[in-house]
Formats: structure tokens, sequence, C-alpha cells
């Protein structure tokens, strides 16, 4: 059962909830292709980006326009001007009145969580600094559900662990549904302890490698994230790490037929082009699935309250 | 060593603070240069318990459990002494909040909770012992140097 009020952070989430959320938008996927569909019909949602966003930004605004509701947005140069005056907190009680719910990216982390206790309507965190990304993990986990299974599920997070909050957050979603996931990654951006202890404190196998080959034929789903190249000082280690975490079709020899490769997007160089072209691509698929996702948390957010 | 100090006659006494942490527990009490209450200070003094130990005496004032609460961040066994006509009408060791509103900065700088926001920081105790803290606002926990984080 969903009783949340707003959508800031996985760890609020328990495994009941992230399952309701995937029902919903099993259900709702015909609709986020296309299908008529007039439940928030009437309802305003404002976006309020105060960083650059292109996914993330556009698959809320379809996400609210296929449920039959309009959208206004605040785009990242009306947000740097409005933060050099105003603190987030009016932005949020002036914008939280003229919508039935907001979305929200800004640099600064924990900035969703004020945002939630000044805003007269349902907040959705859509990335705060290097802390949350909720949607994202929950659009990972309808992925990884439809495509291959949350049970008894072996996964390798691969790439940066370290800055990524992307693999954080999902690594904690998957320890509710009792995955074997190994973490790939270079030495420099390995998982922080912390959060591996958090991990193995829920029970959760977790193994560590820096070597891709190693792990590439054992899982069902390979999780690639970006090496970011500013991450690292010398310009050469970053082409060996870089090159050495590339995932190309040669690399997918005695693969599981089944093996599907997931990314958050945008991709650089992590994975060649070549690959897109195989049956384990699932990236742009992955990404679509942003639609129904967001689209049942609109809809439990703003459409099913008697408030 | 005998105390150097003279009992007081009403007011609260918190003892058993490890020796070093006194002029942070008047921080955390919000007691500075402005404060017009007699206000004694004892560090480093002898500790049957602890070798040795700091105190702080605050005459005419019945310190709040709740603000005295606080204190047992910095110092988990101190104990509070409600002294009325020289006599202790209450006695007991601090124990720790829930939450911590307002006393603690939150260590990360990228935190909103350390920009102009019209809002306190915020710090849930995860634990108490030992000390585990968590920004509620963007989650990071704190586990040493407390002290070094007083508002």
């Amino acid at each position: 059962m969903f009783k949340k009020r707003h959508v800031l952070s996985m760890r609020e989430f328990s495994r009941d909830e992230i399952d309701s959320v995937l029902d919903l938008a099993e259900s709702l996927e015909p609709y986020a292709r296309g299908g008529k569909c007039e439940a928030l019909s009437g309802k305003i949602l404002a976006l309020l980006f105060f960083e650059p966003s292109t996914r993330t930004r556009l698959s809320f605004e379809t996400a609210m326009m296929r449920l039959g509701g309009k959208t206004l947005s605040l785009g990242p140069a009306e947000g740097s001007a409005i933060a050099k005056g105003e603190s987030l907190a009016d932005t949020i009680r002036v914008i939280g009145a003229y919508a039935d719910a907001l979305v929200i990216r800004h640099p600064k982390e924990g900035s969703a969580r004020l945002a939630s206790q000044f805003s007269p309507v349902p907040v959705l965190n859509a990335g705060d600094g290097a802390g949350h990304h909720p949607t994202q993990t929950l659009l990972d986990l309808y992925t990884i559900r439809k495509e291959s299974s949350l049970e008894d599920l072996k996964i390798a997070l691969v790439g940066d662990l370290k800055y990524g909050r992307t693999v954080h957050s999902l690594a904690y979603a998957l320890a509710l549904y009792g995955a074997d996931i190994t973490l790939v990654s270079p030495p420099t951006l390995e998982m922080p302890a912390p959060i591996k202890s958090d991990l193995a404190g829920k029970g959760t196998m977790v193994r560590e490698t820096h070597d891709l080959d190693e792990v590439i034929r054992n899982v069902d789903v390979l999780y690639v994230t970006r090496i970011q190249r500013e991450r690292f000082p010398d310009p050469y280690e970053y082409q060996k790490v870089a090159k050495s975490y590339r995932i190309a079709p040669e690399n997918l020899d005695g693969v599981q037929d089944g093996l599907i490769i997931m990314h958050p997007l945008p991709r650089v160089d992590e994975i060649a082009p070549e690959v897109d072209e195989t049956g384990h691509a699932l990236y742009f698929k992955q990404s679509f699935y942003g639609v129904p996702v967001r689209m049942a948390l609109l809809k439990m957010l703003v459409g099913d309250r008697l408030d | 060593m005998k105390l150097r100090v003279t009992p007081i006659g009403n007011g609260t006494v918190i003892d058993h603070i490890p020796a070093g942490q006194a002029l942070n527990v008047l921080k955390i009490l919000g007691i500075d240069r402005t404060t017009e209450a007699t206000i004694s200070v004892l560090m480093n003094v002898t500790s049957r318990r602890s070798g040795k130990k700091d105190m702080v005496k605050v005459e005419d004032r019945e310190l709040e459990e709740e603000e005295v609460n606080k204190i047992s961040m910095i110092a988990p066994g101190a104990t509070i002494n409600i002294i009325r006509d020289c006599q202790v009408v209450e006695k007991y060791t601090v124990d720790m909040p829930d939450l911590i509103v307002g006393v603690l900065r939150c260590p990360n700088p990228s935190c909103i909770s350390n920009t102009n926001e019209p809002i306190k920081s915020q710090l849930l105790v995860k634990s108490k012992n030992p000390v585990v803290l968590r920004c509620v606002y963007c989650e990071q926990p704190i586990t040493e140097k407390i002290a070094d984080y007083l508002i």
C-alpha cells in the first residue's frame, strides 16, 4: 500500500511500496505508449530544474501529459537567477501554490527534503546533488522486473561506484530483494565502505572485483555507469581505466542468453554503439520505462488523494 | 585535590563532563559572554571515576531536561544535579534525544542545511553508543569529532 506524500529517497521505500509502484506502472504502460488517459486532467505539475537535465525532465513532462495533465517548468537559467536572490524555501512556497505537485532537481544535497517541508503539495526528488534520485532507481527496478527478474537476481554494478548516486540507491533497493551483487570498479572508484557494510548488514551477498571479464558470464544484469573524466587528474590514467571497462561485442562471448545491459544514460564510451544491435542492449528501453514509472508515482501522489 | 568552588544554593550542576569539554558544554547551553547568570567552570579537576573531569555550575537557573540532553553528544556520562536551597532535589544522567535540532551543523559542505535557507540543522540519532548521527537533509552520517560541528 502506498501512502507517501512525497518521493524523496529510496531509503524510505519498503519492498511492498516498491512493488505497488511497479504494479501500477505496468498497468499504465499502454497509456505511456499513447493510449488515451485523463486520470490527471486539470492537474498541473511544476518542474523545477536548478541543474540541467534532459531525460528526467522530459520523461516527467511526458508522464504528466500522458495522464492528461499539464506542466509548467522553471529552467536552469531562471532557476539560477532565483537561487541568487530568493531562498529555495520561498520559491517552493510560491510555486507550490500554482501546481498540484513539484518535481525538483537541485545541486545541493537534501534540497528535495527541504522542499517537502515547505511545499503545500507533493514533492518528487529528481536528483539532489550527489544525494538521491529515487525515480531513476524505480525505473531501473521496473526494467529488471520486466526484462529479467528481481527474484534470485545476479547483477554486476560496473563503473564509477564511488560518486555515482544511481548505483548507491539501486544497491540499497536490490538489497530488499536479496539480490546477489557484484561490484566492478577501478580501485579509485570503489563503492564507499559505509554503503558496503550497510548492504552486508541487510544480508545481501556483495562481492567486489576490478576485473569485468571475471563476472560478465555469470550475471543476469550488467548495470553500467559512466566513469567521468574529471575524476582523474591524469588523462592517461582515465584513458586506461575507461578502456578496461568499455563493453564491446567481443566482451559478450559466452554471456547468458538472457543477459541484459542497462545504463542510466547518457553514455559516452562505456558501451560501444555496436552493442546496441545485440539483444542484450536494454538502455533505451530502460529510458522509456521512466515514463510509466513516473506516471505511476504521479497518479499515486496527485490522482488518488482525497485531501 | 580539593574543589576550589563552593557549593551553590540554587541552580544546576553538570558533573562528570569529560576533561576538556566544559567550554563546549557552555556553547551547547548557549551560555556566552552576554550571560548575566553566575557560572562556575571547573576544568581538569580530580575525579575518582575517570581520573580528570570538568564541571559546570549555573546558579539560579534550572536547566530543562531537553536542553541538557544535548550535552550527551559530547559528554555521554555527564550527570545533572538540580539544586534548591542547597539540597539536590533531582539528579540524573544525560540521555541523548532522538533528534538534535539546531545544535550541530551537518559536516557535508554540499548539504542544503549549510546554506542560508530558513531552516535549522536536524540530526537524527541512529545510535547513542557509539554516537552515530545522521543529517535529516542529506543523510550524511556523523560519527566522530562531534564537538567540531557545534553551531
